[in-house]
């Protein structure tokens, strides 16, 4: 019987359906891999395992009997527990306090007592940590063996790791997965979420792949291959695409990026050697699973984020470490990732619509407000906002929002577009408006750079598609040339091209 | 029976509501405050009249209540300009004390500078004590992030020992012995606006800064920056505003209004330095600031209202015989409910079917 059944589950989020009917079987003493691109509905299907989410239909079973798991605290009776990519840890804590914390409380606690029975524990479940040392000197590695030793003490049977290797080093990685097979040979049954195909088929004995909420189908991962798990992970096969004319293989090239190097927050390198030409007329489209640098990329060319060594030069100009009001004088167009942190709410749609422009809208600094009030009703207008002016930015749903930012960057007449994720998050009507903007940007003759998490639309609007991997551009194909499933390979960072073709990794 | 529910949104309260608040404001302070002041043997109406109508009525009062509000004014533009650009500038105390320093030191120097020219050296060296004072703190803030709320707060209290070092040091009165610095020129006093009053041009400069600033504020592409970095900093900087050097702007700025503050109650008022130059005008103008919802016009008629109140209260005190703390106690009673009454403003009550 397996440990823990969940049959017919379905969840909405306002409109979007995050789970469809999904089945889901955990045997005891597997490790049961949840695979599928970002927004599948991965990690909606076990925050409701662990009480986080409520579904809106369907029937849990722990060990064949109907439960219901109203918060994380039911899920922990129940022998359930998730590990997520945000540690809930005290740092000032020591591993034995941390672990213990909320679980047993009594006045009196015998700390060294304690530390011995973390450390018996940790010896048991075969992870190696020092009970006694304080969790903020620890690694992000060891860290999350510090929450995985906290859901075993508390009994867990059945343990959801959301992307557990989406944090760590290729060397703690390999440590992860040893304390999970030792888990296994305790009976323990795990749920992997991932997207990165090679760790699936390293570490999982079953793997569902879930596709837009929906199951697609569980298998033994023996009786696979990546190949065809990358084809049930992205799916589709044909494509609508929108745009016909030829792509224009020799016109100049206005985007130039050699050798870029930047980092993320943490300072750790997001992106690696990126090498990137954009011709006049084309757009070249950015494939990738999220979170494989493609933010900072774009944070980057738009000169929010410093890179830390290479070159960006626009028609021919260096730009590299640009000010974000240099990008735009260089005749970068940028459309911010996030399109509320883009314009600043609380300023009505006029200012926001000047905002980059705006000693164009002013004499010795005093603002023409009749000239920006027209400019506005202009762009408004042109670009069919539905907002007045004078509205405050906040109060606009997320296509008007995005229409906005889209008029300010467009109305500039950009030489280069930058794009990141310019539909995410929109409707169907939103999003055709965007595509078509940016189509009519490639006819006008801008180099757009589309980054996109959205294979069919990569598909459907790019000449080429480079694919990015741990920060790298892991291939760079005409569209033509380019299928589901060999996208879906570079994607999952298992195959990689080269100069001199295709290799394995 | 079924109770009926209800649910607090956040949303605009209803219209009835905004246009009433400012006579719920009175009616909830007048009750809760009618207690204490039964309590001090006097009549709640009366004290009210006293508190809030009299000063009004009469020539000698009305002036004083523009006198008091003088500094308010300057201290409340001072915070609001920060303020509207993120910066919290708890310092305009301390900025306010650098002015009345340079003025003090100024003011014995310009014996033979003709007044207008005098007056404008005075009001730059106000201005730029103000800016040198708040310039630490502000390039702590802007280039290594160190919370400008603590390092402001802290040099409020240096300056105040630094100027009590400089009156019981160098400039203690050497007749009187008092620690106040020597009197400044008269060619460095601003003049009386009206004869036989306190009233004197520093009200004017007042006046002009809270129209200088909104004009600032709400007409220009430096106001445009400014309130673009308040209130969405990620926002602004991806529209290519500097964010960094707007918001040290905006500090600098700042601390040189308060600055100001301090030059006018100098020449205006004391004619020398004293360590109880200001009863906490700087603090004060925090709540004049947020009071006024951080917009320069209706920040100086808070201001003036804050300006009143201080009249009223002393008046309270002469006509009742009510202590004058009593007056202290309802300006505070009356701030916390109209903050609360800003709390409220932003949320109604919805009954649920």
């Amino acid at each position: 019987m397996p440990v823990v059944e969940m049959v017919g589950i379905t969840k909405h989020f306002g409109r979007v359906t995050a789970n469809d009917h999904v089945d889901f079987e955990l045997e005891k003493g597997e490790i049961h891999a949840l695979l599928g691109e970002n927004g599948a509905g991965k990690t909606t299907l076990m925050r409701i395992l662990y009480g986080l989410y409520q579904a809106d239909s369907g029937e849990i079973r722990v060990e064949g009997k109907p439960v219901h798991i109203g918060s994380p605290r039911d899920a922990i009776k129940l022998g359930i527990g998730m590990v997520t990519q945000h540690f809930a840890l005290v740092p000032p804590f020591t591993v034995a306090e941390n672990v213990i914390m909320g679980y047993r409380e009594s006045l009196n606690m015998d700390i060294r007592a304690i530390e011995r029975e973390v450390a018996s524990a940790a010896a048991r479940f075969g992870i190696a940590i020092d009970p006694a040392v304080q969790v903020r000197h620890l690694s992000v590695g060891q860290r999350q063996r510090v929450e995985i030793l906290k859901a075993l003490f508390r009994q867990a049977q059945v343990l959801i790791l959301d992307e557990p290797t989406a944090v760590l080093v290729p060397q703690e990685v390999e440590a992860l997965f040893e304390t999970l097979r030792h888990l296994r040979e305790q009976g323990i049954s795990v749920v992997f979420i991932s997207h990165k195909l090679n760790e699936v088929m390293a570490i999982s004995d079953r793997v569902t792949v879930l596709r837009d909420g929906r199951v697609i189908d569980t298998l033994e991962t023996a009786t696979t291959t990546p190949p065809a798990l990358a084809r049930m992970m992205v799916g589709r096969e044909t494509f609508g695409v929108v745009r016909q004319d030829a792509p224009q293989r020799d016109a100049e090239a206005v985007l130039e990026v050699q050798g870029l190097y930047a980092e993320d927050d943490r300072g750790l390198p997001a992106i690696k050697d990126i090498s990137l030409v954009v011709r006049a007329g084309e757009i070249l489209g950015i494939a990738g699973v999220g979170g494989n640098g493609q933010t900072e990329l774009a944070e980057t060319l738009c000169g929010i984020r410093r890179p830390s060594r290479g070159s960006i030069r626009v028609k021919g100009r260096e730009v590299a470490g640009a000010s974000p009001a240099e990008m735009t004088a260089a005749g970068v167009g940028r459309i911010p990732e996030d399109r509320h942190t883009g314009l600043v709410g609380d300023l009505t749609v006029a200012e926001n619509l000047v905002m980059e422009v705006l000693p164009r809208f002013s004499r010795y600094g005093r603002l023409d407000k009749k000239q920006i009030h027209a400019y506005a009703q202009q762009l408004i207008e042109q670009f069919q906002i539905k907002a007045r002016p004078g509205d405050r930015a906040r109060t606009l749903s997320g296509g008007n929002l995005q229409k906005v930012l889209l008029a300010r960057v467009l109305a500039n007449q950009p030489d280069v577009i930058i794009a990141p994720q310019p539909t995410r998050g929109l409707d169907v009507g939103a999003t055709e408006y965007v595509h078509n903007q940016l189509l009519a940007q490639r006819r006008r003759g801008a180099a757009i750079l589309l980054i996109s998490e959205d294979l069919d639309e990569i598909m459907a609007l790019s000449d080429r598609i480079a694919v990015i991997y741990e920060g790298e551009i892991v291939g760079v194909l005409p569209v033509e040339d380019a299928d589901v499933e060999h996208l879906g390979l570079l994607m999952s960072g298992v195959v990689k091209e080269t100069q001199h073709g295709t290799a394995e990794v | 029976m079924v109770l009926p529910k209800f649910r607090l949104e956040k949303t605009g309260a209803p219209f009835w509501f905004r246009t009433l608040t400012p006579v719920i404001t009175l009616l909830i302070t007048f009750i809760l405050t009618s207690g204490l002041i039964l309590w001090g043997k006097a009549n709640p109406f009366q004290a009210y009249y006293y508190f809030l109508i009299d000063p009004l009525s009469n020539r000698v009062s009305f002036l004083e209540v523009l006198v008091k509000s003088t500094p308010l004014i300057l201290t409340g533009i001072a915070v609001t300009v920060a303020f509207v650009s993120g910066y919290y500038n708890i310092g305009a105390e301390g900025q306010l004390y650098a002015g009345a320093l340079a003025a003090a030191w100024l003011g014995t120097r310009l014996e033979a500078v003709p007044m207008p020219l005098a007056m404008l050296i005075m009001l730059a060296g106000g201005f730029l004590a103000g800016v040198l004072w708040a310039l630490v703190p502000a390039l702590l803030r802007v280039y290594f992030r160190v919370d400008e709320v603590v390092t402001t707060l802290l040099t409020n209290s240096i300056i105040l020992f630094i100027v009590s070092a400089i009156l019981n040091g160098p400039w203690r009165d050497p007749l009187s012995g008092w620690p106040q610095s020597p009197e400044i020129a008269e060619s460095a006093r601003l003049p009386q606006l009206v004869p036989r009053s306190r009233l004197h041009f520093g009200f004017v400069i007042a006046v002009l800064t809270v129209f200088i600033v909104w004009f600032v504020l709400t007409r220009t592409s430096f106001g445009l920056k400014l309130r673009a970095v308040g209130l969405g900093k990620e926002g602004a900087r991806f529209a290519g505003i500097p964010v960094e050097r707007t918001m040290l702007a905006a500090a600098l700025i700042s601390g040189g209004i308060a600055g100001i503050a301090g030059y006018v109650e100098v020449a205006g008022i004391q004619y020398h330095l004293i360590s109880a130059l200001s009863p906490g005008y700087g603090y004060t103008g925090i709540i004049i600031a947020t009071m006024g919802g951080l917009n320069a016009l209706a920040v100086g008629a808070s201001a003036l209202f804050f300006g009143l109140v201080d009249t009223g209260a002393q008046t309270v005190s002469r006509a009742l015989g009510v202590p004058v703390y009593l007056g202290e106690v309802t300006q505070a009673t009356m701030l916390l409910v109209i903050l609360g009454m800003f709390l409220l403003q932003q949320y109604r009550i919805r009954r649920v079917r």
